[in-house]
């Protein structure tokens, strides 16, 4: 029986240890394994899109010094940097990896439930990859409709790639939203169906309450890509209408009748703004665990972050037309989806206060992972407060197309996410290789992307408040508004790029270098309470557990509990236990009014 | 503590840069000042609280830092309900703070007043047409199956509605100043957008539907009109632009325009009467407008009649040949000047038409192969054998004089073509000509179009 | 689109809530009665748990194909409905097929019920739904092939259009059903799976199946309701 894996038997456990080299890293079942496999794969798309968005920068910043690339290389570069970063990168490393490697540890579960699923998951999203890739090198290159796929002009002539670069990126699409699919129904279950005893919903840590609803808004949102998707594709191949009207493309009509171009953009809006919260979910809950741990203290108001994430989560499938406020829909829409859009903004917003709260009478160790945690903080509040301008209808006509959106859309869907992968990276790297990354090399990685990131995007919010459109491959001076100190700031920013891009690699470095010579990590580094640092081994085994599974008796944010002779109780420690010190199971008295 | 120090550094530079910022918004031409009032009470309200919890975030880190002589542990504090009530209705009061307003404003913008004259936009790529209704006030119907060559805004001629309505085939559109506008938008290939960031309204448009917005002028001057919906290769170096006339200088413009039952009703260029008008070209140009490299005058047998004509209208009105070092396009005003009207014109053009279309000889060498990669670019409008493109404005390439297409794009790159303020086409070229870097690279792409 | 399926997304996550209010309102860091925690309470096996999501997923597909049908049908917002629709008749033989996917869903119920007392039985009614869903299949390609010969045809048609991927789309998950269905009868067959078998009874396999074909009959009734009435 190929679904026969780990079961949840310990004596089960023995028979199904891999041996081979294969087995275990290549056609591996192991979560861990597959998490790495994600993980490696998305960080080299996402170079890949990092390279791109350089070569962007370079036409941008300095249009005639560099002939790098064309027009047409500029527009499919946007096409691929953003739905590279978005889908590939983001949505992959979040749940394909985090989310693999964290939820059968976090929860004390030995695998996720259908282990060869997971598998088949992972080569899934590989393939979707591959075709992706393949995309570079058909005959007129990937296509370059811009990220959004808008039809018609993602299948019309004048937009590069519009034959077979469109149709390797729907293919691609579709790939992944079933590699997705196979993935988020492992994480669903088994975060529903696989926790160890006494891990009640509200004793799971926050990163598993993001990665668990991104993944309930994932597989509700997917299919809306995926129907698109094949839509598209029809209308491309077979010469239906179902997104195509009656165009005139090259001075010649084509067979097209009486599709509808809005009817796409509803539909891949409805996923693409959960896609939004696909990617932040999984960070907001990443980020409550470092902040948490690294203060030392108690997330603060943990049950208003499960409430905050439930309703971002339910919140978020209301809002998709915000995106569209000038699209042409009806205008009337506008009143519904300014106002949802802006009362998603409060659950959010109660997010930010719980982890400034929990910053505040803390015990603030400014490791590698904190700094990228309180970095996330500062950008996030940024990213979210320029959401207020263009969530709120009015206020987003005049932005709406111009460099704001890119600066604000970066800030908080780019930045901050890759600050929280950033740091959870630092965090975990010691569980995942049992060494620690190099501090010093973090820090100089941290600092210079923060501020580098910084310095990219303010100048572009200020762009966008004069006018300067986006997706422009070059401004010409015959554009009287576009002045010379347009093109300053588009050299400026150009550097910023150049730089934080380069200081990438000595992340890269860290990471290569450490594995071999990194300092010893020990089981608990950080001295955390959660699960995934109590594992018998480091870094964990198959089947995670050894023998037994673990049980959990608390809370996993037992930081600095007053009684305890440690500041942290792990999430196992059973009352009496002498590591509870003299806080009794029976804690009522532990909170204080 | 550096980092503490770092973010109250970033958010004083944040205010700092914020005040200090040379870019804002553009001076207003129209009536949604209300819209920059709303983005500023965005801003004051955003801004307080930007800078109010990042000081607060790192006044905390400063204060609650781990220092190795602090035995003070953090304390432990699961929730505290009252606090996060409280925060969650201020938030909620600064949001609807800002909602108000927001909706307010699209309360009007959604209501277009009734007596708002209409103007109809026609977005295709890359270049915008308008369409005015006539003395009946009301556009007739359009299709985008009815668009040809002689009818690019596809019109419906049945309608009785259509025959006063005014073309207006420029990208430059005129509107009076003080009376409010209602723009219905139209598009006949892909999505664009009407964007003059002085009007601050904007709208998608988009094929298969008619979107509107409003607006009313209120000062006068020139705005670019800018695509912000991507639409393809050529998105950025799509030029439009809006004048606001006093009302005389309107009626001005507006009477130069032609109704569509006039331009509907333009005979085809008669070739033997363009035959006499065409001697004085062929002491350049020669006999069989074969062209001559010696004189400077390029091919014209086998050219696209639309665009000799659109040429010879440029000379004529001083939009080509303008510029003080366009030497041979200066030559040629004179000679364009000598075809009394438009009828003439045809004329010309159509005996240009009758003439043999030989491929002259290749004088320009390159790598082929990179140029054709660089052609790449070029296909999207001229098509992918330079055959010339009626539907985007662009002419042939393929088996015209090489040296001559050599000289204009450098004098593209240069600026000595396409930067009088009505030659659109023009700019256009100019923006696509920039990704030209060097001489060798126009050599490249001019050998790759011998071969097609 | 269509509000509905936002709204559906959205009464959805409120009736979570309110099944879980008490649960999530759960003081986590103090004292626990003993019974929240100590005792597991029996739960679903993950399969069962897992067919339930994918059957979420699937909602969410049919719902957004749907919602793209009827904004196709009446213009997306702000356009005109659209003149190109031209109206599709049904060929006959979908009400043949869909008795035969009903009668496919009663095998099947069949066969859950006959399993736990007698495998043979349980195999045999298996079997017979498989194969009427084959039948079935059979049945809607031959409807194609008529709509392919008819009038009307032309992949311009959205009515047309609509009618082949809708089909289509609901086939294939058939199909991947008929897949789990050809392993759940090899099952049956080999009596010494079970012994190592400890994750999912040979019962609850083929209930998991039968709640799959039933919940694809109502699928197909749904779309050849809405693509009879428009």
């Amino acid at each position: 029986m190929a679904f026969v894996a780990i079961a949840d038997r310990d004596h089960e456990h023995a028979l199904h240890d891999p041996e081979t080299f294969i087995r275990k890293y290549i056609w591996s079942q192991d979560h861990k394994v597959i998490a790495i496999q994600y993980a490696l794969v998305a960080i080299g798309i996402g170079l890949v899109a990092l390279v791109m968005s350089v070569l962007m920068r370079l036409q941008l910043g300095f249009p005639d010094t560099f002939s790098l690339i064309a027009p047409q290389d500029y527009y499919q570069y946007i096409t691929m940097h953003g739905m590279i970063m978005v889908i590939y990168l983001l949505t992959a490393l979040f749940l394909g990896g985090f989310g693999n490697y964290l939820i059968p540890l976090m929860c004390g579960s030995r695998d996720m439930v259908f282990p060869y699923m997971n598998m088949l998951s992972f080569w899934f999203y590989l393939l979707a990859v591959l075709v992706l890739v393949a995309g570079l090198f058909v005959p007129g290159g990937p296509t370059g409709a811009g990220w959004t796929l808008y039809p018609p002009q993602a299948i019309a002539p004048g937009t590069p790639g519009h034959g077979w670069g469109i149709i390797c990126m729907l293919a691609s699409l579709a790939i992944f939203v079933v590699a997705f699919t196979m993935g988020g129904l492992n994480y669903v279950t088994t975060i529903l169906q696989a926790r160890c005893k006494g891990m009640t919903l509200m004793r799971m840590p926050l990163s598993v309450w993001g990665i668990f609803m991104a993944t309930i808004l994932g597989l509700l949102a997917f299919p809306a890509l995926f129907v698109s998707c094949v839509m598209m594709t029809l209308d491309h191949s077979l010469g239906t209408s179902f997104f195509m009207p009656a165009v005139v493309q090259m001075g010649q009509q084509t067979v097209h009748s009486g599709g509808s171009p809005l009817l796409f953009q509803h539909l891949f809006w409805f996923f693409g703004h959960p896609e939004v919260y696909i990617v932040a979910l999984p960070a907001f809950g990443i980020v409550s665990d470092l902040l948490s741990v690294h203060a030392r203290r108690n997330i603060f108001g943990y049950r208003m972050m499960v409430w905050a994430i439930l309703a971002i989560g339910c919140l978020s499938f209301v809002v998709w037309a915000h995106h569209m406020y000038v699209s042409g829909m009806n205008p009337y829409f506008g009143f519904f989806f300014a106002t949802t859009t802006l009362i998603i903004a409060v659950p959010t917003a109660i997010k930010v206060y719980n982890w400034i709260l929990t910053l505040y009478k803390g015990d603030i160790h400014l490791t590698v992972p904190m700094l990228f945690a309180i970095g996330f903080i500062f950008t996030f509040i940024n990213g979210g407060l320029t959401g207020l301008f263009l969530g709120n209808v009015t206020v987003d006509v005049p932005l709406s197309g111009t460099y704001f959106v890119v600066a604000h859309f970066h800030m908080v869907m780019g930045v901050s996410p890759i600050l929280v992968v950033f740091g959870a990276i630092y965090h975990w790297y010691p569980k995942i290789t049992g060494r620690l990354l190099d501090d010093r090399l973090g820090r100089i990685h941290f600092w210079a992307t923060f501020i580098g990131t910084y310095a990219i995007y303010l100048p572009m919010h200020y762009l966008g408040i004069l006018g300067v459109p986006r997706r422009y491959y070059s401004y010409s001076d015959s554009i009287d508004f576009i002045g010379q100190n347009v093109h300053i700031a588009n050299e400026w920013i150009t550097i910023s790029a150049v730089f934080v891009a380069a200081v990438q690699l000595v992340f890269l470095f860290n990471l290569a270098w450490s594995l071999r010579k990194g300092r010893d990590a020990g089981p608990n580094p950080w001295r955390a309470t959660s699960l995934e640092w109590q594992t018998p081994d480091t870094p964990p085994k198959h089947g995670n557990w050894g023998k037994d599974l673990p049980v959990v008796y608390r809370w996993p944010y037992d930081y600095s509990v007053p009684g305890a002779p440690q500041d942290f109780i792990p999430q196992d420690v059973p009352p009496g236990d002498p590591r509870a010190g003299n806080a009794p199971a029976g804690r009522d008295h532990g909170v204080h009014h | 503590m550096v980092f503490a120090w770092a973010l109250i550094l970033l958010v004083v530079a944040t205010v700092v840069f914020h005040f200090a910022s040379p870019w804002w918004f553009t001076d207003i031409a129209s009536n949604w000042t209300m819209m920059d009032q709303t983005v500023n009470v965005t801003f004051w309200v955003t801004g307080f609280v930007f800078v109010v919890v990042n000081l607060f975030m790192a006044w905390a880190v400063i204060k609650y830092r781990h220092r190795k002589d602090k035995t003070t542990k953090a304390e432990y504090e699961p929730e505290n309900k009252k606090l996060e009530w409280w925060l969650t209705i201020i938030t909620s009061v600064g949001i609807a703070a800002m909602l108000a307003p927001g909706l307010a404003v699209w309360a009007k913008f959604v209501t277009p007043p009734d007596d708002a004259s209409i103007v109809e936009v026609v977005g295709q790529q890359w270049a915008w047409t308008y369409r005015l209704p006539g003395r009946d006030g009301e556009l007739g119907a359009s299709d985008a199956k009815l668009v040809t060559i002689d009818n690019p805004l596809g019109v419906d001629a049945k309608d009785p509605k259509s025959g006063d309505d005014v073309i207006v085939t420029s990208p430059e559109l005129h509107i009076p100043l003080g009376k409010s506008v209602k723009f219905l938008l139209r598009a006949k290939d892909v999505n664009h957008q009407f964007a003059v960031p002085q009007f601050r309204v904007k709208m998608d448009m988009v094929p298969g539907m008619v979107t509107h917005f409003w607006l009313t002028p209120t000062r006068t001057g020139a705005f670019d009109a800018l695509c912000e919906q991507l639409c393809g290769v050529a998105h950025f170096a799509m030029r439009g632009r809006v004048v606001v006339d006093e009302e005389p200088q309107y009626q001005e413009w507006l009477a130069t325009q032609p109704t569509f039952s006039q331009t509907a009703a333009i005979v085809a260029g008669d070739p033997e009467a363009g035959k006499p008008l065409f001697a004085t070209c062929t002491a350049c140009h020669g006999d069989q407008a074969q062209g001559n490299k010696e004189l400077g005058a390029p091919k014209l047998a086998g050219q696209d009649g639309w665009y000799l004509a659109r040429q010879l209208h440029s000379f004529k009105q001083g939009v080509r040949g303008s510029h003080e070092n366009d030497t041979y396009g200066k030559q040629m005003i004179p000679f364009a000047s000598m075809l009394a009207d438009d009828t003439a014109v045809r004329n010309v053009v159509a005996y240009i038409g009758s003439l043999p279309d030989t491929r002259p000889d290749t004088s320009v060498g390159g790598n082929p192969e990179r140029g054709k990669k660089l052609y790449a670019t070029c296909a999207s409008c001229h098509g992918d054998k330079g055959e010339g493109v009626w539907g985007t404005n662009a002419p042939r390439l393929a088996g015209m004089s090489d040296w001559y297409l050599a000289r204009q794009l450098e004098n593209f790159r240069q600026g000595i073509r396409g930067t009088h303020r009505q030659d659109f086409h023009g700019a256009q070229m100019r923006s696509m000509a920039r990704a030209l870097k060097d001489e060798a690279s126009i050599n490249d792409l001019l050998d790759y179009v011998h071969t097609l | 689109m269509s509000l509905t399926v936002a709204y559906a997304a959205l009464a959805t996550g409120i009736i979570v809530w309110l099944i879980l209010v008490r649960k999530l309102s759960t003081k986590s860091w103090e004292a626990q009665p003993a019974s929240a925690t100590d005792v597991e309470a029996p739960r679903w096996p993950a399969q069962r748990v897992g067919l339930w999501v994918f059957l979420a997923v699937i909602t969410s597909l049919f719902g957004l194909f749907t919602s793209a049908y009827y904004m196709r049908l009446h213009g997306a917002h702000g356009s005109a409905a659209p003149t190109d629709w031209a109206q599709l008749s049904e060929p006959p033989v979908l009400w043949l097929n869909t008795l035969l996917l009903i009668a496919a869903s009663v095998a099947m119920q069949a066969a859950r019920k006959s399993v736990r007392s007698s495998a043979e039985r349980g195999f045999n009614a298996l079997l017979l739904g498989g194969l009427l869903t084959l039948a079935f299949l059979g049945g809607q390609f031959y409807a194609w092939s008529q709509v392919r010969d008819s009038e009307f045809f032309s992949p311009l048609n959205p009515a047309i259009a609509f009618f082949y991927l809708l089909t289509a789309v609901h086939g294939l998950h058939l199909l991947g059903g008929l897949y789990v269905w050809g392993r759940t009868l090899a099952r049956l067959r080999r009596k010494d799976v079970e012994v190592i078998d400890v994750r999912l009874s040979i019962n609850q396999s083929v209930e998991l199946v039968s709640v799959y074909w039933h919940f694809l009959l109502l699928v197909w009734l749904g779309l050849f309701a809405v693509m009879l009435s428009t």
